[in-house]
């Protein structure tokens, strides 16, 4: 009788739980307290949006230096989606051997292409110097006769030594002219900026120091004398929109590297929306039927496994709700899958139930056995799938990452759900 | 109690001609990678009802120097265009060129893959795979590790991949065949219904290994045969319950899912089926015949 009430209790946590899981899964009521609401954390592919992958010339960058290089990258980025208006924008770094890619995902935006020209544009400042004379003609000589090593080197200007980029940057200013009331850009190095900028100015009097903006020469100023104040000016030919657009981007964060646009991949919202309800659907039907087929066959037990099924995909969701799993379609497909095998976990104990009441056992002691026995097995294909999970987790991109996670996650909670939830409200109906 | 272990040589001839077949599939037509492969762009279009000629839109897509188009329709009110990887400018150029002439369309998807990405995503998909093989081996290993009555472990972990292999043989062979008559890609959903076969696969083995690994200990008067046999009959209710669960959701998928799942779930439904079938047709009997193998040699 003691113990009776105390599965009792125990069912009846398991449901109140249950019901507040289920609550904060759904989370649309309006008495909800707003910290219910949160809504679940969608993939590109749900929700719509963008998907660029860049990668970055870290030709000119140290060894040592290129994770900060790329850290330094990321955040300038970043400034510039979160100016956009992205919501929780992701920009990642990826090392691929000996390669630095930048993942960038737009989630929900609706003009992909202007933000994307937005990243794009990001403008590259660098300062060059002049090649000594000799070697221009070598340069001119060799890209005459077509060889193909000289084609794409520029013949007048090489990046300056120690390199000023716009990573040096303290800010940037759109003036004037005084006399011809020309736009132009000026200047101003942080202290390290300063130094290399004197360092340069004093090598080079008399000589041209270039200012090139992605790779294109703006300005070809001449020093007059060594500058110590750290500050400059871009006297290009273009017009206020022009100077003005070139301060901002500027001041965003000039990209410490260069960085070219290898891929990219969009979504549109509305067949996001698509797939997202498709998603939904398709759990829902595989739900019910799994529910139907279990009371068919094992009628009252497959009516608590059930009850213990919806359970396990509240948990499920609360879960994805909290850490936040970004869900995708291919998680989406993880998540059916690992019912799959949480159907399969009770199948595979009531199966045993059945033999043990055949092998004329009464019902309490067969239930027991049936958990009993059934649990290895449980136990080692879950531990198999599990191995699985994690190594495609670590050694997969995206899309892949996705379902293994959902898969993973799936599993264990699927080895508690059959073997305590179950359990436990079996333990209270069967007597 | 049907005699399965008797019975094996027809089990055995049949996945022998699926599986041959599926190689044969395999190395003579070889898979058609998709553009997550190898790189190129996909351009999917709702057309709202417009009548497009597909002259135009190769046209547009030559004046920008993609000589190879492909284009073709995409359900009811969809258009899908395959090129090489076009660049963002070209993108943009493109598509407001397909809206001068068509002002209706809507763009409703584009990637856009260089051919890095695609050899990175073959490479690491190979290399996954390959670990979670050399990984479930050796944990069977080890969970099999007092099984010890004449039948080493680590031969239920080979057993278990040998009816892996064939698993996933099956429905990468069917594409194989279906990219030759039909044209269909591979792409990272096919990498993705795999791993699912994979998982499903051995999840199904160990059941009835695990029942044979319980037999062993609890019924020692028994031959080998007679346990495999007694283990098969004993789990083949619930061996073919639980994959008629998974297919009866994978059909309705198949059934009424979108046209862009459609493949993805057949290679699914293929992988189901074969997999119960293996667990419970080849990978046990596969552990009896190596034992008898292995006795002869040694009574020789």
């Amino acid at each position: 009788m003691k113990e009776n009430r105390k599965n009792l209790f125990f069912a009846v946590i398991i449901l109140i739980l249950a019901i507040i899981g289920g609550l904060f899964a759904y989370g649309k009521f309006d008495f909800l307290p707003n910290w219910f609401k949160k809504p679940y954390r969608l993939g590109l592919d749900l929700s719509g949006g963008t998907r660029l992958i860049y990668e970055a010339d870290l030709s000119q960058i140290e060894g040592k230096d290129r994770d900060s290089a790329m850290n330094g990258l990321r955040d300038v980025i970043e400034k510039r989606v979160n100016l956009f208006g992205v919501s929780e924008p992701r920009v990642e770094v990826v090392k691929v051997g000996d390669d630095y890619r930048l993942n960038v995902e737009l989630a929900g935006i609706k003009d992909i292409a202007i933000a994307i020209q937005m990243i794009g544009e990001t403008p590259y400042l660098e300062f060059r110097e002049q090649r000594p004379k000799e070697e221009t003609d070598k340069i001119l000589e060799e890209q005459k006769n077509n060889n193909p090593e000289y084609l794409r080197v520029d013949p007048y200007f090489v990046p300056s030594q120690p390199l000023l980029t716009g990573k040096y940057l303290k800010m940037a200013r759109l003036d004037f002219n005084t006399r011809t009331y020309e736009p132009m850009v000026s200047l101003e190095f942080n202290d390290e900026g300063k130094k290399i900028f004197a360092e340069l100015t004093k090598k080079n009097v008399g000589k041209i120091l270039a200012i090139y903006l992605d790779g294109q020469p703006i300005s070809l100023p001449v020093v007059q004398e060594e500058i110590i104040e750290g500050k400059a000016q871009i006297t290009g030919k273009f017009t206020a929109e022009e100077a003005k657009k070139l301060v901002q981007n500027l001041n965003a964060g000039a990209l410490p590297v260069p960085i070219k646009l290898i891929s990219q991949q969009s979504v549109g919202a509305t067949q996001g929306e698509f797939f997202l309800n498709l998603g939904i659907k398709a759990g829902f039907i595989g739900l019910i039927a799994i529910i139907v087929f279990m009371i068919v066959m094992y009628g009252f037990l497959g009516a608590a496994a059930s009850l213990a099924l919806i359970i396990y995909t509240i948990i499920n969701l609360t879960i994805y709700k909290l850490i936040p799993v970004t869900l995708t379609l291919s998680g989406i497909a993880g998540f059916i899958l690992s019912v799959g095998m949480a159907v399969d976990a009770n199948i595979l104990v009531f199966e045993r139930y059945k033999e043990e009441i055949k092998r004329g056992l009464e019902k309490k002691r067969a239930l027991v056995e049936g958990f009993h026995r059934a649990w290895p097995s449980i136990r080692d294909s879950n531990i198999s799938s599990i191995i699985t999970c994690i190594v495609l987790y670590n050694f997969t991109s995206s899309m892949i990452k996705g379902f293994a996670l959902t898969l993973l996650i799936g599993v264990l909670v699927s080895m508690f759900s059959a073997i305590v939830i179950t359990r436990a409200l079996l333990k209270v109906f069967i007597k | 109690m049907i005699n399965f272990i008797q019975k094996r040589k027809i089990t055995y001839i049949l996945s022998g001609i699926f599986v041959l077949g599926a190689w044969f599939c395999l190395i003579v037509f070889g898979l058609k990678p998709g553009m997550d492969f190898i790189g190129g762009s996909l351009l999917e279009l709702k057309l709202n009802g417009a009548k497009i000629d597909d002259k135009l839109i190769e046209d547009i897509y030559k004046q920008y120097g993609y000589q190879s188009v492909l284009i073709s329709p995409h359900g009811e009110d969809g258009l899908t265009v395959r090129s090489t990887d076009v660049s963002e400018e070209n993108h943009q150029l493109i598509i407001s060129q397909i809206k001068q002439n068509y002002s209706q369309i809507e763009e409703m998807r584009f990637e856009s893959f260089g051919p890095v990405i695609g050899k990175e995503l073959r490479n690491k998909s190979i290399t996954a795979i390959i670990l979670v093989i050399v990984l479930i081996i050796i944990y069977l290993t080890w969970a099999f590790r007092q099984v010890s009555r004449s039948v080493a472990s680590w031969r239920y972990g080979v057993a278990a991949i040998l009816a892996l292999i064939h698993d996933i043989s099956i429905p990468t062979g069917f594409f194989a065949l279906l990219g030759q008559i039909k044209g269909v890609e591979i792409d990272s959903n096919f990498i993705v219904a795999l791993l699912v076969v994979l998982g499903f696969s051995v999840h199904d083995t160990i059941v009835v290994f695990d029942r044979i690994r319980e037999k062993l200990r609890t019924h020692p008067g028994l031959t080998f045969d007679q346990v495999i046999n007694e283990s098969i009959n004993e789990t083949i209710r619930r061996s073919i319950l639980t994959s008629a669960t998974l297919m009866l959701v994978l059909l309705t998928l198949l059934i009424f899912g979108p046209i862009n799942l459609f493949y993805f779930t057949l290679v699914l439904l293929i992988g189901t089926f074969f997999g119960t079938y293996s667990s419970i047709f080849i990978a046990s009997p596969l552990l009896y015949d190596w034992q008898l193998f292995l006795q002869k040699r040694k009574n020789k």
